[in-house]
């Protein structure tokens, strides 16, 4: 036997963490599948064939480059910093998760795998999921919590016509944290069979990491953009933060533009107790949940807590580890705003600009309609709109009484 | 002291802590170690049990919703030492509670409650460097699971980093129980046995006596998790030792007929 696999200290640096943030923190039966996870996706990475196919797909097929749009009459109503709009909106299927999925996708297809689940809570990922089934020719099951299957049904409906099965879970809090729950225990007694699609930038190394790389995309653009249009890089970054995909891959490229801030915006829920709001940062401690060590809202026992959000996409009891180390770093401020805010953008951006945004993606909104007015005129507001509002039309009705 | 497995097979014994109550699983681990079990798996009651079936997620949710905390489970170990000095006890549970009451006050803890090891179902040994030194330092067995996707240079790190007995998983999957004793177990106990000469247990559906039987061909004892977590929901109180003592029981029937 060549070499024996050793313990780690955690804070050393090395491929999964983020700091002291990351890791792999999983039952053993899925560690050998997590290895052979890791190392198809580096050759994948690195095979030019596989680039060009995804590259392909993202324009052809997802609709990319997304357009980065000025917000004139919002910039004008609100007096200030110039807003611009990452059109992430404007993907096939609706939000930025295609970008994850196709290139997951394409890494099942090429790792042999027939059987693909995915676990969602919105029901973005999922549709995204279902959709890169259906294109690609696989199996598809989708976890989706009980909670979240009623507040987002549209969702649920777009994956049942795309050939997915849903799966509903009735444990815990029945939302995003019990769907992946639920995915793993899929995927531990399938592991030989099948792939995890996960989609976020959770979880177990090495999936922070690539999940992170199929979403640079976004800010690659919108750096290049941002140049062309204004010849100056953006004043800030603004992205909501749930699991992160969306935000990491907003902020990724700028991470070494220090005068460019970066600004992560949690879910306030309807309060500041533990359990009314997905704020980790305000309320939450690191430890581990589902794989990976990050900031994680429990109570003084280690028991995960409930959470709550309006919008089923931010509602989560954990954040992506790299969040975790940008936080700790300082190089990303997070700040958070509760649903009656993210409602109000809704509204906002719906009456200035008719652009009606997911509620996750409102909560973004809302941090740049705090803080615009406080910016100078020719400063620049980049906010990473990453998915559009129709699924929530139900949830939208009922609040707003349309 | 040092995990032994006296009786021949050997038997573990999984116990979700607090269900139904703290009291009834002292009741119940005693009953077990009188009926034969070697060793005691003090299941920590864990909000977001992503290993475990349906029966011990159940079971977690009901000690949960009781109150069970890490510390009560701890006292009762300590009531379970005082009262039967010469059985093993291992803390089992998930890594976020031992984290959240903090590594080196835990391990303190658990040896002065006379806890022989702990099992932390998502503790692999790549990310263990830290735990093992905790261990290390107040002399507990880490318990590392090994399952039979784990490649070779794997098992030989799960063999040489674990202490008292090496925990092989019957079969790919959440725990829970099954219809029949996987093949893969009897490859991956033999696979164990070229790095390791610890005592090898075998758990995962392991739910009767047939299985029982079969897990004695080849491993030094079996892990019984789920069976007996059913057994006591499915009983009072009152009457949960009893059930699970008979249970035991039956499970060495054969073997004490053959003796005489």
């Amino acid at each position: 036997m060549a070499s024996i696999i050793h313990p780690a200290n955690p804070s050393e640096s090395r491929p999964g963490r983020f700091g002291v943030y990351g890791g792999r923190y999983v039952p053993e039966t899925l560690v050998a599948a997590l290895d052979e996870l890791e190392q198809a996706y580096a050759a994948a990475r690195a095979d030019s064939a596989f680039q060009a196919e995804l590259s392909a797909l993202l324009g052809d097929y997802a609709g990319r480059p997304t357009p980065l749009y000025f917000a004139k009459r919002l910039t004008e109503s609100l007096g200030g910093a110039r807003i611009y709009l990452k059109r992430e909106d404007l993907l096939h299927t609706g939000a930025h998760k295609i970008n994850n999925a196709l290139g997951q996708g394409l890494l099942a297809k090429r790792m042999g795998k027939k059987r693909v689940i995915a676990e969602t809570g919105a029901g973005q990922h999922g549709v995204a999921t279902a959709t890169v089934c259906a294109l690609l020719g696989l199996e598809c099951v989708v976890y989706m919590g009980d909670v979240d299957m009623e507040r987002q049904a549209l969702n649920v409906q777009r994956m049942r016509l795309l050939g997915a099965e849903v799966r509903g879970v009735s444990s815990g809090s029945k939302t995003l944290k019990d769907a992946i729950s639920e995915a793993m225990r899929d995927w531990v007694t399938n592991v030989r069979t099948t792939y995890y699609l996960l989609g976020s930038a959770l979880g177990a190394h090495p999936y922070p990491t690539m999940v992170r790389d199929f979403q640079r995309v976004i800010s690659k653009e919108m750096k290049q953009q941002i140049l062309e249009k204004e010849g100056r890089l953006p004043s800030a970054v603004v992205a909501c933060v749930g699991g992160g995909s969306n935000a990491i891959g907003a902020f990724y490229e700028f991470l070494n533009d220090r005068e460019v801030r970066l600004i992560g915006v949690e879910a306030g829920g309807r309060g500041t107790e533990l359990g009314d709001h997905a704020a980790r940062f305000r309320g939450g401690a690191p430890g581990v949940l589902q794989g990976t060590y990050s900031y994680v809202l429990q109570d003084e026992d280690g028991q995960i807590a409930l959470t709550h959000s309006v919008s089923a996409g931010l509602d989560y009891a954990s954040i992506g580890p790299e969040h975790a180390a940008l936080h700790d770093s300082g190089r990303a401020d997070y700040v958070s705003c509760d649903d009656a805010e993210a409602l109000d953008a809704v509204v906002k951006l719906a009456r200035t600009e008719g652009i009606l945004p997911a509620l996750e993606s409102a909560h973004a909104v809302a941090e740049a309609i705090r803080i615009a007015p406080t910016f100078a005129a020719r400063d620049i507001l980049v906010v990473n709109l990453s998915g559009r509002g129709d699924k929530d039309m139900g949830i939208l009705a009922r609040e707003l009484k349309l | 002291m040092p995990i032994r497995f006296d009786h021949k097979p050997g038997l573990v014994v999984y116990l979700t802590a607090g269900d139904p109550s703290l009291n009834a699983t002292r009741e119940i681990a005693l009953a077990a170690i009188d009926a034969g079990a070697d060793v005691i798996e003090l299941g920590v009651p864990f909000s977001d049990p992503l290993a475990d079936g349906p029966i011990i997620q159940r079971a977690s949710e009901r000690a949960l919703a009781r109150g069970t905390r890490l510390k009560d489970v701890l006292a009762l170990a300590r009531k379970i030492r005082a009262a039967r000095p010469a059985a093993g006890l291992i803390i089992f549970t998930y890594l976020n509670p031992i984290l959240r009451y903090g590594l080196r006050k835990f391990a303190d803890d658990a040896k002065a409650a006379g806890v022989d090891g702990v099992l932390a179902t998502d503790m692999i040994v790549e990310e263990a460097a830290e735990y093992l030194a905790e261990m290390d330092r107040v002399g507990l067995a880490p318990v590392f699971l090994a399952a039979p996707t784990s490649p070779d240079a794997r098992l030989e790190a799960i063999a040489k980093y674990s202490k008292g007995f090496v925990y092989a998983i019957s079969r790919v999957g959440v725990t829970g129980t099954q219809q029949s004793v996987a093949a893969d177990a009897t490859a991956l106990v033999a696979r164990i046995r070229r790095w390791s000469k610890l005592p090898v247990a075998v758990g995962f559906g392991i739910s009767n006596a047939e299985h029982f039987a079969q897990v004695a061909e080849f491993a030094d004892a079996a892990a019984i998790g789920s069976a007996i977590v059913e057994l006591v929901e499915r009983s009072t109180p009152e009457t949960a030792p009893g059930a699970v003592a008979r249970f035991i029981k039956g499970l060495y029937l054969p073997y004490a007929a053959a003796a005489r």
